[in-house]
Formats: structure tokens, C-alpha cells, sequence
């Protein structure tokens, strides 16, 4: 535990260094929440822009810090011979594993907090379930590290850095984040409903909002965790 | 302590490690020789648990190379880096000493690697040297059993290069067994109990390194200006010169004696000309590894 924890640390501080990552964790979620909420020119549907906003910026955190900062470190490293060489050390990789997961889900409380005070400040006024909302947050975190690992496992650093990249970006757009659903075509529309940024932005809003959190939303959620954590183990590659 | 038996490693068609097979006795230094690309890193990473063999035996401290059981008794300071690229000197030294029960000082480490003046500075940062430095300390931050030193001295300073040898020389008064690569053959010659030279993947000489040399046919070897007339030098002493290197001769096929040295001086003073060194001891090490890596 110790060793993890140092490990944990290391991967926290390093993840705070890197200032490409701190931009696309904190800068372009919270940017993103602040520009549309005073700039009235998304159609987000009916109600306050904000109400609308913060719950999809959450997602959105958890997507970048999960999938795209995670992913792609953990490709460059994993390109460099850093996993290969501490998966043979005393921390295992089990254990560095461990230490990755801490460090995300310390980043994810910082964004958390970082998003729910701007949106505060810009007239927020949750009145959904906390409790509910932290639970799909590390639903949510599970899915898009496991599509992290997935991607970083397999593909070359530099075109794991531009899928990241790219689907955050599908996400962003499609995931009902900045757009409302309601204002896709409706093909486009179910074809993002099957993926997972949607039905995690869309639970996340109920659940602030203060109504039920849809069925659907948590089953294609569960279904992406369990297929794509699966799927990683069974092809990550440690060199 | 270290046994491999039949190693084999393929990289596609290549046969990178070839049926190889030693031991390494407690406490020994074992000295791992080749040429470019003989397949040294790819056996000393299996025997790390960085890489997988396709055939054979590899054991260490009486456990399958890279198992979790011994990880913590084994020391490894790879041949290309392996960092965080965003990491500093000091934090990746007490990351590692952290990963350890009763790991060295990594103060003490640093002061004594030369590497405090770099402290604070990122791993990407760092010069070949300092990376190289950096990396040895880690192989002994955890106080190992085993150590593995893949090209240690590879892009050091002499400084650097004197730390390194005295660092294996204090492991190995500790008793640690020491199994390490490289292309210097003189310090090969000077530290090591055995050495395992690797030609193509295969295993072409093992043995101490007076073994390996001894029980060979010396010759009388010698150098002088680069333009010695060798034709008539042979003719002189009766036998044939040949030009080992510029200004390097050696007399071919005839055992140095008394006579002949004596001949060749002669012959060099008839001529007021200098010998400047003149050598009829064993062939060197590198004689040997020359001889069985042609
Ligand atoms: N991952 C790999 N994939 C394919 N071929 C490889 C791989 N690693 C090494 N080789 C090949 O295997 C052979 C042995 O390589 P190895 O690195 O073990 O040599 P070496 O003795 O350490 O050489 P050097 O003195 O240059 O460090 C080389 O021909 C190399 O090109
Ligand atoms: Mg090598």
C-alpha cells in the first residue's frame, strides 16, 4: 500500500506538470461552461444554459481526465518502457495499476469541484441527489479509463494520442454535452445514445436535476464498463 | 543464484538468442560479452522479466526470472532509458527507493552519483550521462540480491565510469551477484570473475577471463613507426612479420623467446630505430574475443 501510494503521488504530480493535460482536464471543460453560459448561442433546449451546462461538463471532465489525459500518458509511457519496467519492480503491475486509478480519481475530485464552483458562480442551483451524482461520476470514470487503457494498450503513442483526442472531441459533439439531444438528427441521436458519453452527460442531468435517472442510460453504461474494462485486460500490452 | 539453461529467443526469423546456457554462482560477477546486436540485453532482460523467452530455463534466486516472489531482491539498470519523461531526478529516486523495505538513502545516492546539481531537473532534461547515472543509482536504491547492469559505463565520463566500477566493486564485497554487459574489455578483463561472450545468439566462450586467455600460443608482439620494414625484419629474425595495427606488428607462429627479442632489437638498433613497446605476455582478452567473434 505504501509503495502504491508513493506511486500514486509520483502519477498525480506528473498529471499537474504536464500543461496539455491540465488544459484539456480543467481548462476546457470549466472554459467550455463558462463561455456558454454567459454567451447565449448553444441550442441547449429549454431552462437556464447553466442548469443545462454543468452536468454535461461534468461528463466531460470525467472523459478527458479518464480517457484522454490518462490514455494518453499512459501510451507515451507505456511507448518509453516505463509500464514494462515498473510492472517488474516491487509495485507489480498490479500495483501500478492501483496507484493510476488513485491519482485519477484525485484529479476527478479537483475538476468536480473546479466545475461546481464556476457553475455556482454563474448561477448554478442543483437540486438533484449528490449522492447519485458521485456514483455515476465514478461509473463514469470506470468506462472512459477502461477506454483509455484500451486504446493506449494497443495502438502506436502517437495515433493513441490522436484517437483520444478525436473521440473526446465525438463525445464533446455527439454526447450531449454542449448540444442538446433534442436538436440532433435523429439517426446521429441514437447512434450516440449507444455510446457512452451520452447516457452518462444525460444521467448526470437527471440526477441534478432532480428526476429519475433513465434505465436505458445506466444499462448502456454498465454494458460499455464491463466490455470495455474486458476487453482491455485482455489485450493490454505492457511494452 | 542465476542458472539459464537452453535459452531461446526469436524475434520472427531472427534467432536473437540461441540455446544459451550458464550459471552464476553467488557472489560472482559475470561479465557478458558480443558485438553489436550478439543478443545480450534480449538474455539479460528475460533474465529481468522485461522480456519473455520462447524456450528454456532461466531461474533466479531460485525462482523463474521476473516473478513477483523476487522482485525485490533484484536490481536492474536497463540499457535505453525508461523513465517518466516529466519526472525529476530526486522524485524518481525516492519513488523507487519507496518501492523497497530498507532501501539506501537517496540523498546519499545522489551526492554520491554527482547527480545533486541535477536534482530538480526533468528526466528528459537530463544528459546521457546523468540518465545513465540516475539509472544505476535506481538498480541499487532497493539494496539487491541480484544486480543487472546492462552497458553501465555506456555514455559515462571517466568520472562516471570510476563511480560505476567502484560501486560494483562495493556490491560485490557485499556479496551481491553482479551479471553485467559491455564493450570495454579491458575493465571486462580487470573486474570480472567469469565472462560469456555471445556471437550471433550463441554462446561461444565461457570461462574466467585467465582461462580464456591462457593455454593459447603467445606470440611476441611490438610497435615502432608506422613504415617498419617488415620484409626485412623477417628475413632478419627468420619468420614472418605481420602488420597487426598502425605501428602494431606481431611475429607470426613463432614462440617468443629470449633469442628472438633479443633479434628484433637488434635488428631495430642496426637501424637506429626506437622499439617503443614490445609485449610477449598472454594474448589479452580482447585478442580472444576477437579470435571467437570473427
Ligand atoms: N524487440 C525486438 N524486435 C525485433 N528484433 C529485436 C528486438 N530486440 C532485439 N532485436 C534484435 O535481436 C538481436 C539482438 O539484440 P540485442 O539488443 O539483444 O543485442 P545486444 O547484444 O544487446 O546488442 P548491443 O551491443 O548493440 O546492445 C539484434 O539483431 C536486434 O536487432
Ligand atoms: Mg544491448
Amino acid at each position: 500500500m505504501k509503495r502504491v501510494l508513493a506511486q500514486a503521488k509520483v502519477e498525480l504530480i506528473l498529471t499537474l506538470r504536464r500543461g496539455e493535460s491540465m488544459l484539456v482536464t480543467i481548462g476546457i471543460p470549466v472554459g467550455i461552461l463558462a463561455f456558454f453560459s454567459l454567451v447565449d448561442v448553444l441550442p441547449h433546449g429549454s431552462g437556464k444554459a447553466v442548469d443545462f451546462l454543468v452536468p454535461g461538463v461534468l461528463a466531460l471532465s470525467v472523459i478527458s481526465s479518464a480517457m484522454t489525459s490518462l490514455g494518453i500518458a499512459t501510451g507515451f509511457e507505456r511507448h518509453a518502457g516505463v509500464l514494462r519496467r515498473l510492472g517488474t519492480t516491487p509495485l507489480g503491475r498490479g500495483g501500478l495499476l492501483a496507484a493510476k486509478c488513485i491519482a485519477l480519481l484525485a484529479t476527478v475530485v479537483v475538476q468536480v469541484i473546479a466545475v461546481v464552483v464556476v457553475g455556482y458562480l454563474l448561477g448554478w442551483k442543483p437540486h438533484g441527489d449528490p449522492l447519485l451524482a458521485a456514483g455515476l461520476v465514478v461509473l463514469g470514470v470506470l468506462v472512459f479509463a477502461a477506454l483509455g487503457f484500451l486504446l493506449a494498450g494497443r495502438l502506436r503513442a502517437e495515433t493513441n494520442l490522436a484517437a483520444a483526442n478525436g473521440l473526446f472531441l465525438v463525445f464533446l459533439l455527439l454526447g450531449g454535452i454542449v448540444v442538446s439531444m433534442s436538436k440532433l438528427p435523429s439517426g446521429i441521436a441514437s447512434f450516440s445514445r449507444a455510446l457512452p458519453a451520452e447516457p452518462l452527460a444525460t444521467s448526470l442531468r437527471d440526477a441534478l436535476g432532480g428526476s429519475a435517472v433513465p434505465i436505458r442510460a445506466l444499462v448502456t453504461l454498465a454494458i460499455w464498463a464491463v466490455a470495455t474494462s474486458l476487453v482491455a485486460v485482455a489485450t493490454f500490452r505492457w511494452d | 543464484m542465476i542458472h539459464v539453461s537452453s535459452l531461446t529467443k526469436r524475434y520472427g526469423a531472427l534467432v536473437a538468442v540461441d540455446d544459451v546456457s550458464f550459471d552464476v554462482a553467488p557472489g560472482e560477477l559475470f561479465v557478458l560479452l558480443g558485438p553489436n546486436g550478439a543478443g545480450k540485453t534480449t538474455t539479460v532482460e528475460i533474465l529481468e522479466g522485461l522480456r519473455k523467452a520462447d524456450d528454456g530455463t532461466t531461474i533466479v534466486l531460485d525462482a523463474p526470472a521476473g516473478s513477483r516472489a523476487i522482485s525485490s531482491s533484484v536490481g536492474v539498470m536497463p540499457q535505453e532509458s525508461d523513465l517518466y519523461a516529466g519526472i525529476k531526478t530526486a522524485e524518481a529516486l525516492r519513488l523507487f527507493a519507496s518501492f523497497y523495505d530498507d532501501p539506501e538513502d537517496p540523498d546519499a545516492l545522489m551526492e554520491r552519483f554527482d547527480l545533486d546539481r541535477v536534482r530538480k531537473t526533468n528526466y528528459r532534461r537530463l544528459s546521457g550521462g546523468e540518465k545513465r547515472r540516475l539509472s544505476l543509482a535506481i538498480a541499487i536504491v532497493g539494496r539487491p540480491k541480484v544486480v543487472f547492469l546492462d552497458e553501465p559505463t555506456a555514455g559515462m565520463d571517466v568520472e562516471g565510469r570510476a563511480t560505476t566500477w567502484s560501486i560494483v566493486d562495493e556490491l560485490k564485497q557485499r556479496g551481491t551477484t553482479i551479471m553485467l554487459t559491455t564493450h570495454l574489455l579491458d575493465e571486462a578483463e580487470r573486474v570480472a570473475d567469469r565472462v560469456g561472450i555471445l556471437h550471433r545468439g550463441k554462446l561461444v566462450a565461457l570461462g574466467s577471463p585467465s582461462q580464456l586467455t591462457s593455454g593459447r600460443s603467445t606470440e611476441l608482439t611490438f610497435s615502432g613507426d608506422a613504415d617498419v620494414d617488415t620484409e626485412a625484419l623477417g628475413a632478419a629474425i627468420g619468420a614472418r612479420v605481420a602488420r597487426a595495427a598502425k605501428g602494431v606488428y606481431r611475429v607470426a607462429n613463432m614462440p617468443p623467446t629470449p633469442r628472438l627479442v633479443s633479434d628484433v632489437t637488434k635488428w631495430f638498433a642496426s637501424r637506429d630505430l626506437l622499439v617503443r613497446r614490445l609485449d610477449v605476455g598472454p594474448r589479452s582478452l580482447e585478442e580472444f574475443y576477437l579470435e571467437v567473434t570473427r
